[in-house]
């Protein structure tokens, strides 16, 4: 199963877990699992039509899924995602 | 060589402290053409930091920070160290390298690559922290190093360190009070530390007790805004009395990013998702204006997120 990995923001929204077990074949999937588990976090990363949004950044091993096949990557059983913050203040 | 404690002043002469002599005095520029539906009164003014040594408003806390650690003599035999989201590791590091001093900055790993490939250019020690973490895990690790190695590190701390905010106090504040000429009648900045609020807004304060200080924040815990803080979710700096602003105004970043277009295809101004933030809120709080003078801070300018995909029309 697909682990999702949580940025410290994001955490109060998902009972303060760093790391999420995620049920999907790919990115798409795993996200909407993600939302499905916690959903006081679906405003924070989808828009009004459900897209993600542009300024949340899903890697996969090292790479953001955007330079990959978006949301559409295939997901290995044991995949690594994580969803990065911008830099924040200073 | 360290400049003798005594010319150590914030507008120290350029033959002892070299280019830090050229912090501050930027221009304040006039959003002519984006605010040219409102009233005739109503006036808004942008202060260009991205003019400082260094490209940000950063320049003058970091010159303040070191140069008073330095005149106190705590950077003896030390590196300076802190924890950066990069515009305050590239003023820290283009001081230290003019005034010879070794420079450690933590950081998450995924600042942008201009800001990382600038801190190297000006020979920077960097530690890169788990980006999952974001700034907050950065000044976790820089406390963490400190602790374990001080006589190594002199950590400066500026979430903490008051020459922060009074960099802005004795420059900032006075600069917008003397180019608006004393007619200056809302203060509208970013928060990352809040130094520029706590500092500007308290000169200012001083001297127009009418004047009115509001913070501008990303409406929320996941962002684009480099450089500002959702300070509900964040560790809350030292420096930042969250009861000292007359008030919050909350920025979503889309709305920052088509800002920053239209700043830059409008008005000629080339600026980051920050100064984008500032102007949207700059604007909102001259809408419901029938007169007055309106003052925000444009912090960095654009050509440090060339690789980011907001400057396209559908980001």
């Amino acid at each position: 199963m697909p682990t999702l990995l949580l940025p410290m923001p994001l955490r109060p929204y998902a009972d303060n877990q760093r790391a999420v077990q995620v049920k999907g074949r790919t990115v798409r999937e795993a996200l909407q699992d993600l939302v499905d588990q916690y959903p006081r976090l679906k405003p924070h990363l989808f828009n009004g039509e459900g897209r993600l949004q542009p300024y949340i950044h899903v890697f996969l091993n090292g790479e953001d899924v955007r330079s990959l096949q978006g949301v559409d990557t295939p997901l290995e059983e044991n995949a690594e995602l994580r969803i990065l913050p911008s830099i924040a203040g200073g | 060589m360290h400049p003798t404690p005594s010319t150590l002043t914030m507008q120290a002469p350029a033959r002892e402290v070299g280019i830090a002599a050229t912090v501050g005095r930027t221009p304040l520029i006039p959003l002519r053409h984006l605010a040219r539906d409102l009233p005739p009164g109503v006036e808004v003014w942008a202060k260009a930091e991205w003019f400082n040594p260094s490209g940000s408003v950063k320049a003058r806390p970091a010159w303040n920070i070191l140069r008073t650690a330095l005149a106190a003599g705590r950077l003896r035999g030390k590196r300076l160290l802190d924890a950066t989201s990069g515009n305050m590791g590239i003023a820290y590091a283009t001081f230290g390298a003019a005034l010879g001093v070794p420079v450690t900055l933590t950081l998450p790993a995924n600042a942008s690559p201009e800001r990382l490939a600038m801190l190297r250019a000006l020979g920077a020690e960097l530690i890169l922290t788990d980006p999952l973490e974001g700034t907050d895990g950065a000044i976790e690790e820089a406390r963490r190093l400190a602790e374990a190695h001080p006589d190594r590190y002199c950590y400066v701390d500026q979430y903490n360190n008051p020459a922060n905010w009074q960099a802005h106090y004795l420059t900032t504040g006075p600069e917008i009070l003397q180019q608006t000429e004393g007619r200056i009648t809302r203060f509208v900045a970013g928060v990352g530390t809040s130094g520029t609020l706590m500092g500007t807004g308290r000169y200012l304060r001083e001297h127009l007790p009418d004047v009115v200080i509001l913070a501008v924040q990303p409406d929320g815990p996941m962002h684009g805004l480099e450089g500002l803080k959702h300070m509900p979710t964040a560790l809350r700096p030292g420096i930042y009395d969250p009861t000292f602003p007359d008030g919050v105004i909350e920025v979503p970043t889309q709305a920052a990013y088509a800002m920053v277009r239209r700043l830059a295809r409008e008005e000629g101004l080339f600026v980051g998702p920050s100064s984008g933030a500032a102007a949207w809120a700059a604007l909102q709080v001259a809408s419901q204006l029938r007169e007055g003078v309106v003052v925000t801070i444009f912090p960095d300018g654009g050509d440090r997120y060339l690789s980011a995909p907001f400057w396209e029309e559908d980001a």
